[in-house]
């Protein structure tokens, strides 16, 4: 079989992409393993929601048309509004299509599938960023006695053995299960290392409309300092409810969980965490501090003034004098372990020499540097902050179709007349 | 903002950092360093430590010159007090550490540094090195370190200062982590 551009994924991302290309009459197919919006489908917890406001769901064409502009979707609303999307845009997809390689053959990639092989000039890597939940080393010092599981498999707290449980990770996914597993009356204990604190609402307002109004998720992935660590800065301390609650540490400690540092090794069944919370949590006040006041700036420069209450600062993060620094899993104490240390990405299937030493995807904004006509999309920090969120997928499509246009309409046909001079 | 156009010198060579991190990065084994130090005892509680040779860069590496330390116990330990105890030895290098990286994130943020002085304390109780009470730890209790420091800078920005240094030291890392440590004898 052969196409012009094969799509590996039809998440939002790979969605998004099919109908840029199809704007730009450009014949490709978007294969996907399962169905439209897969890992939604099959790889979330019941009660998640995005952490972003309906408003900013929105992809190239279709924006965000329901009665809740200021809510957050669920898990069954994100799944359909991508299969919406999917039906709305008629794009190509062949579900049920496992890619199993990719690999360059003369002038152009073979990706090979559990449905046939396809032949084509150009793929776009749309996969997601979040196929693999993190398990770090030291879970092999877990004893037998306590269960584990990962956000991939966690499907409540109701699954879960009725002793404490341990939630490693304070990310948006730790804070998050640490607090629903606390409300199923469980006691918890979060393990937090570096993290991201975020108000949900800062004078009066969601945060996402303070940053995309101030413009930071607009800021480029070429002009950020240090790219690596944009790129990998844990996902910030949110939760999308109807209520719109901020779920910071000062909320879930108040609420009776127990906040620990980073794991830092399992020695003999116990559990050793960091001497190093308090620094780590007075990081992450003094960079809300720094945010919030561009925000202000933003505010008073942009005359946004009236429109939003007046600014304050949010009680530095209180940590304990005396931090617990060990739990004896062996004691009975805790009888699960949640491990919400992030997600990888699984290129196992990409035989192309386009891996970094720690396997994710060297690339230039998107463009995959070492395998012309390779695209990468949906990973955080792609080509801006927004790349991180289901919004930032309309610019970066955008961008990324023009450059795979261009680069069709130079390579072919291959002999003509001036093709050497403009590449030149 | 200063309305002067004085380069910030902390003395810190920050290209070569720089240039070091991103070529260190394209060949991670090059940044596989060891330290070694190497003691022997002199008598009772006195022992003499040297520290000359290490390895990074793929390459056997030697300071300037061979560094001499004399480590020992005070008098009411019933000793000599031919040095520092072991333990403050361990706070000189957590201070050095945390010094060496205020000075140089200093420099990376463009703050001027005028004065930095730091004043640390490592409480411990001795019951349990004398195994007197199996409940109290060998180690510290608990470590503080203040810095005054006299900068270039909004009192926000020192204090980001010092806990960007905490983030990225080294000993700070030993110490408020647990490590492997194999111990072998001939």
């Amino acid at each position: 079989m052969r196409t012009t551009t094969v799509i590996i994924g039809a998440g939002h991302a790979g969605l998004a992409m099919s109908h840029r290309l199809t704007e730009r009459s450009i014949d490709h197919v978007v294969l996907e393993r399962g169905e439209v919006a897969n890992s939604w489908r099959t790889e979330r917890w019941p009660s998640l929601r995005l952490l972003t406001p309906n408003w900013q769901t929105r992809l190239p064409g279709l924006a965000y048309q329901g009665g809740d502009p200021d809510g957050f979707a669920s898990t069954p609303e994100v799944i359909e509004f991508l299969q919406g999307y999917a039906d709305a845009t008629s794009a190509p997809v062949r579900t049920h299509t496992t890619v199993t390689a990719v690999r360059a053959v003369d002038a152009g990639y073979e990706v090979a599938t559990t449905e046939g092989v396809w032949r084509c000039d150009s793929v776009v890597l749309a996969s997601g960023a979040c196929n693999r939940a993190v398990v770090p080393d030291v879970a092999a010092g877990v004893p037998p006695s306590v269960a584990m599981v990962t956000p991939m498999t966690y499907r409540g707290p109701d699954e879960l053995d009725h002793r404490g449980v341990l939630v490693v990770g304070a990310s948006a996914t730790g804070v998050q299960l640490a607090d629903e597993i606390h409300r199923s009356g469980r006691p918890v204990t979060l393990a937090v290392g570096e993290h991201v604190r975020l108000p949900r609402l800062y004078r009066g307002r969601d945060i996402f409309w303070w940053m995309d109004g101030s413009g930071v998720l607009d800021h480029r992935y070429d002009e950020v300092d240090d790219l690596v660590r944009a790129r990998n800065v844990p996902s910030p301390q949110l939760v999308g409810t109807p209520q719109r609650v901020t779920l910071d540490l000062n909320t879930l400690a108040e609420r009776g969980i127990r906040i620990v540092g980073r794991l830092g090794g399992i020695a003999d069944g116990v559990a050793q965490f960091s001497g190093s919370l308090a620094n780590l949590c007075k990081l992450a006040d003094l960079k809300l501090n720094r945010l919030l006041d561009t925000f202000d700036t933003w505010a008073a420069a942009a005359g946004r003034n009236g429109d939003v209450d007046p600014p304050h600062r949010f009680a530095p993060t209180a940590t304990a004098a005396s931090p617990t620094l060990a739990v004896d899993l062996r004691r009975g104490e805790i009888g699960t372990v949640v491990w919400a240390c992030g997600y990888r990405p699984d290129y196992s299937w990409l035989a192309l020499p386009v891996l970094d030493r720690r396997g994710r995807v060297i690339h230039d904004g998107g463009v995959v540097r070492d395998a012309p006509g390779v695209y990468l999309l949906g990973t955080p920090f792609l080509r801006r902050r927004r790349s991180s969120f289901l919004s930032g997928a309309d610019q970066d499509t955008q961008e990324l179709a023009d450059h795979l246009l261009q680069r069709l309409t130079q390579s072919s046909p291959p002999c003509a007349p001036g093709s050497l001079a403009r590449q030149a | 903002m200063t309305l002067t156009s004085t380069p910030v010198d902390n003395g810190i060579n920050l290209q070569a950092l720089l240039d070091a991190r991103e070529a260190l990065s394209a060949s991670p084994e090059a940044a596989e360093f060891q330290w070694r130090v190497s003691c022997s005892w002199v008598n009772g509680t006195h022992s003499s430590t040297t520290v000359e040779k290490f390895s990074g860069l793929c390459e056997e590496q030697a300071h300037r010159t061979a560094f001499h330390y004399d480590v020992d116990h005070p008098e009411c330990f019933a000793s000599e007090d031919h040095g520092p105890t072991p333990t403050e030895i361990v706070l000189v290098g957590l201070a050095g550490c945390l010094t060496a990286g205020v000075a140089a994130v200093a420099q990376r943020r463009g703050i001027q540094l005028r004065s930095v002085t730091a004043a640390l304390t490592g409480d411990m109780s001795v019951l349990g090195v004398l195994g007197a009470d199996p409940d109290i730890r060998n180690g510290f209790s608990n470590i503080a370190v203040h810095f005054d420091i006299d900068a270039d800078a909004s009192p926000a920005d020192i204090e980001a200062l010092v806990a960007q240094s905490q983030k990225r030291s080294a000993v700070y890392d030993a110490l408020t982590n647990p490590t492997p440590v194999t111990v072998t004898v001939n």
